[in-house]
């Protein structure tokens, strides 16, 4: 039976678990070089410290190359149809609110097919963590534009160049109110198991894009971030507390802010208190983070939100249950029947 | 509770004593017709009487006073013999203003009452209902039928002179005066309604004082006016023993969800975005979460119909409601339950279509899309209640399916059942079968496609379970092991497969019940809200010795066992449905019979008197 209660908090005497333990039998069937080996390695290698039992976790999956990712966790999994991860996870979250469960999405899955339940679930606040692979491509289909490839892609169906503007993942997160925003890169594997950890530990909906790279249909297309050159120049580390402050050594720069208009300013220009500094549990200037991208901003990195106060949805549904049981009783259908206007025959 | 207490006799004017009636309240939308028909099937109820009704209503919230779209009404048919159908004809028409009645005049009998409110019958209202002149005018009416011309609204205002209301608050209460002239001419109790107005204006004493006045003030009325020269009984029908209640389709079907999430003591997950008919479902159900039924408003049906799949995969029952479009949607989503093999519950709620087509009109035109309407091959199981009454049961059934054979059960319901009402025998909830439920726990040579040999079902596996961790999904499987298979052959068995699991569900069904003759001219085959008028029409030919028999049939996937050898013991099986011929493209395809269809789709439920004389000239048709 279930009981009305979270998923366990990573206990001090949780099982003893190794990376191993979450690897399954599966052969995986991922291209040679593809970026979802190294988000499955760092999956695998954080779920000991979470210090939840391995019967506890689930994870949930539309369809796409990432959608894969479930028949490779030694965990409970469900690999289900194109977008519809969200719903599915939600409905496993009202009978389970016991369960610690993961939904494993792709650009093309989550925000083109499942947009819509993309949006509800993060309005919401269910119970989920969310990885979001981003690839700017549907690699399963062979290489067709995304909602998030840029405006001008050529691809299969855009032989001339995409007409559409991309939608960035992180943003519309946060523009539904998501409690936890994250941006990690496949190529950073303690960064990236960093934010696994602190998405998973997370009350509420935690959705983090992993920017990761589909090597046969969209190779480099995140080589802004993977080019050391270039990584230096545009790579905005988040740290809590910390002013945001970005570029090489010799060339720092800081973003300051205008009203709700972020601005790049040479560090030692600004007096350091001028300096935007970052406070993750404040979502209004997450939203601001999330749209920024280079040339004209730096890329960040790390956890745009984190609001632990906002409701969760299967907590409050379930204590209105809780609520009527006790006061007035588990139902009984043999009175309910016999409710109301009711007459007799002899 | 309350006795059936026979009807306090009115003085003076002499009481005729019917077998049955058929009348109908029509009005504007806001003329409150349909709580004027619900009251007056309380009072035929309490006074023993057998019941049927059709309640009817446009699909616009509130479409502009006076217009013929605009018109609202109510049927019912109570009689002291069995009644199946609300009735073709009506005995009595009450029409409350010049648009109710040009749309309801054609369906009153020859020499029906006819009762009008003269009010109602000014120029601008007539001008909207598109008459030149008042057709109360017309001679030719009265020889027709028996007019009684009322001034419902001023004798209403009357009433009330003397209450500190306001005049449009008065005028609302109209419904009350034709109630209580109804229920003086059919001598129907009005202590029910007398309590319910109690009731119902608990917080202002003004308007139980207003209601319960006009109320009586059509009861005398009736009892007064000289245009009555007498009135009606219908005496108690024998009805079984027991505590009886007013029934739903729609809160049936809702209720019999809550019986099985008592009977196997575990949470219902109830997700369901909002359409016409299936709504009342969703709102029932989100009133007793004491039964831990967790009801979910998904942001579209895919999501419906995906959380309740979450929710089978965790462990719980899920069920979803919609109507045919969002039935539509929800096909992918039915195909994974499919493949999943996961204990789901679709109830399909059907309405006029195709696309929105006619929202709050009934039809039984999803039966192929219950059957076929998902890719390749994904078949379900699907069950279809023949009364509101048996929705409860239907429901409950479908449940006790789904989890015994881990598969989805469709169960097709339509707008007739959701919305009409019959007097109900409560049944013993300790007497319905029981639904065991068991999940695996032993690791030991477990795998999630292992199959019980009786049912073909596959174990039921919480998440939690320690040792059983396993990846289920839409890709195909290997057999047993549940690996990831693309290999043709066992593709081929598993399509075999997911089909032999729902024909095993045909273990679970009884013998038919025949109405009638086992073997003779004309058999008559049904399937849902159709039971009634197909049952009434069948008995209407046996009282004149014809061989002509019925059957119901409540299981479509799979068909009964003992089908195929009914139908051959007929010279001609005829098929009435509201659909253009589906259920007997199923019947000639399944067992070479030449069934004849018998279709009307007009929205509206299927009359007796069509299908008698569909079985008739199947009758005179030459062999
Ligand atoms: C209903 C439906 N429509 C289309 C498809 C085909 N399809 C499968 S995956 C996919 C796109 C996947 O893209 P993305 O989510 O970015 O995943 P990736 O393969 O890039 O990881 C499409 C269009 C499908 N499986 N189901
Ligand atoms: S197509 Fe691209 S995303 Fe898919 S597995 Fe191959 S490399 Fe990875
Ligand atoms: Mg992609």
């Amino acid at each position: 039976m279930s009981t009305v209660t979270g998923p366990s908090k990573p206990a001090q005497s949780g099982p003893q678990y190794t990376k191993k333990d979450f690897e399954s039998d599966q052969d995986v069937r991922w291209c040679p070089g593809c970026g979802d080996y190294a988000i499955l390695s760092a999956v695998q290698k954080t779920m000991p410290d979470l210090g939840i039992p391995k019967e506890n976790i689930v994870f949930i999956s539309g369809i796409g190359c990432s959608s894969r990712f479930p028949y490779y966790m030694n965990t409970y999994g469900f690999h289900t149809i194109h977008g519809r991860a969200p719903a599915i996870a939600t409905g496993l979250k009202l009978a389970r609110p016991d369960l610690k469960v993961f939904v494993v999405t792709g650009d093309g899955d989550g925000l083109s097919i499942g947009g819509n339940h993309l949006l509800h679930v993060l309005r919401r606040n269910v119970d989920v963590t969310i990885l979001l692979f981003n690839n700017r491509i549907y690699g399963l289909t062979k290489g067709q534009y995304s909602p998030t490839s840029e405006q001008g892609k050529v691809t299969k169906s855009t032989p001339m160049g995409s007409a559409e503007r991309p939608v960035s993942p992180c943003s519309f997160a946060l523009a539904v109110g998501a409690s936890f925003v994250a941006r990690t890169v496949d190529r950073n594997i303690a960064h990236m198991e960093e934010m696994l950890r602190r998405a998973a530990r997370h009350k509420g909906t935690a959705f983090i894009e992993i920017l990761q790279n589909c090597n046969v249909y969209n190779d480099l297309a995140w080589n802004v971030l993977y080019d050391r050159e270039s990584k230096v120049q545009h790579e905005l580390r988040l740290e809590h507390g910390k002013p945001l402050v970005f570029g090489p050594a010799a060339d720092r720069r800081g973003l300051v802010l205008d009203g709700v208009k972020p601005r790049v300013v040479r560090v030692k220009d600004v007096p350091e208190s001028a300096l935007w500094v970052h406070d993750e549990h404040d979502r209004a200037t997450g939203l601001v983070l999330g749209q920024l991208w280079a040339p004209e901003y730096p890329i960040p990195l790390g956890v745009m939100a984190d609001d632990e106060t906002v409701p969760v949805y299967e907590d409050t549904l379930l204590a209105q249950e809780q609520k009527v049981i006790a006061n007035r009783g588990p139902g009984d259908i043999a009175a309910l029947l016999r409710s109301g206007e009711t007459w007799t025959i002899r | 509770m309350s006795e059936a207490v026979a009807p306090a006799s009115a003085v003076g004017k002499p009481r005729r004593t019917l077998t049955r009636a058929v009348i109908r309240f029509a009005g504007d939308s806001g003329d409150g017709m349909q709580v004027t028909g619900e009251q007056f099937t309380t009072e035929a109820a309490w006074a023993g009487n057998d019941i049927a009704t059709l309640p009817n209503f446009p699909a616009e919230i509130r479409a502009p006073a006076g217009t013929l779209f605009g018109v609202s009404s109510f049927q019912l048919q109570f009689g002291s013999q069995r009644v199946y159908t609300p009735g073709d004809q009506l005995d009595a028409l009450v029409a409350m203003n010049p648009a109710a009645f040009k749309v309801h005049l054609g369906d009153l009998k020859p020499g029906g009452i006819l009762i009008v409110n003269t009010a109602a019958f000014e120029d601008r209202n007539l001008a909207k209902a598109g008459y030149q002149s008042n057709p109360l005018d017309d001679p030719g009416l009265a020889e027709k039928y028996r007019v009684h011309q009322v001034d419902i609204t001023g004798l209403t205002r009357k009433a009330l002179e003397d209450l500190p209301l306001k005049a449009q608050e008065k005028e609302r209460c109209k419904n009350f005066f034709a109630l209580g002239l109804v229920s003086w001419i059919y001598t129907r109790p009005l202590d029910p309604t007398l309590d319910a107005i109690k009731k119902r204006f608990a917080k202002n004493p003004h308007f139980v004082d207003a209601n319960t006045r006009v109320l009586k003030a059509g009861h005398a009325f009736g009892e007064t006016a000289e245009m009555f020269s007498e009135h009606y009984g219908i005496e108690p029908a024998e009805m079984a023993p027991g505590v009886y209640r007013s029934m739903t389709g729609n809160r049936a079907l809702a209720w019999g969800v809550l019986a099985a999430a008592q009977r196997t003591q575990l949470p219902v997950v109830f997700g369901a975005y909002p359409i016409t008919p299936a709504s009342d479902i969703l709102h029932e159900l989100a009133l007793h979460k004491r039964f831990r039924i967790r009801t979910f408003q998904a942001e579209d049906e895919i999501a419906a119909m995906g959380s309740i799949i979450g929710a089978a995969f965790g462990g719980a029952i899920g069920v979803t409601a919609s109507s045919g479009p969002g039935i539509a949607l929800k096909g992918e989503a039915i195909g994974l339950a499919v493949m999943a093999e996961l204990p789901v519950v679709i109830i399909d709620v059907q309405r006029g279509g195709p696309s929105t087509g006619l929202p709050t009109k009934t039809e039984q035109a999803d039966l192929m899309q219950a059957m076929y309407g998902r890719n390749s091959e994904a078949p379900a199981v699907v069950l279809a209640p023949a009364s509101p009454g048996d929705c409860f049961f239907i429901a409950y059934e479908a449940i006790r399916i789904a989890v015994k054979y881990m598969v989805p059960v469709i169960v097709l319901s339509d707008g007739y059942l959701a919305n009409g009402s019959e007097p109900w025998l409560i049944p013993d909830p300790t007497a319905l079968p029981d639904i065991p439920v068991t999940f695996r726990t032993e690791p030991e040579e477990f795998f999630p496609y292992l199959r019980d040999a009786a049912t073909l079902a596959r174990p039921w596996v919480r998440p939690g379970t320690p040792g059983l961790e396993h990846r289920i999904g839409g890709i195909e499987k290997e057999d047993v092991t549940g690996n990831i298979s693309y290999d043709p052959d066992n593709h081929d068995h598993m399509v075999r497969m997911r089909a032999e699991k729902v024909r095993r569900v045909g273990q679970e069904i009884p013998p038919t019940t025949i109405n009638g003759p086992h073997g003779g001219e004309v058999l008559v085959v049904g399937w849902g809200g159709t039971y009634g008028a197909i049952t009434a029409a069948t008995e209407e030919a046996q009282m004149e010795g014809k061989a002509v028999a019925s059957i119901h049939l409540r299981h479509l996937n799979p068909l009964p066992p003992d089908l195929g050898q009914i139908l051959r013991q007929y010279r001609r099986v005829l098929v009435p449905e509201i659909n253009s011929g589906q259920l007997v493209r199923m019947l000639r395809a399944e067992y070479l019979v030449d069934a004849v269809g018998f279709n009307r789709v007009r929205g509206m439920p299927l009359q007796t008197q069509e299908i008698y004389e569909a079985v008739g000239q199947l009758l005179e048709a030459k062999p």
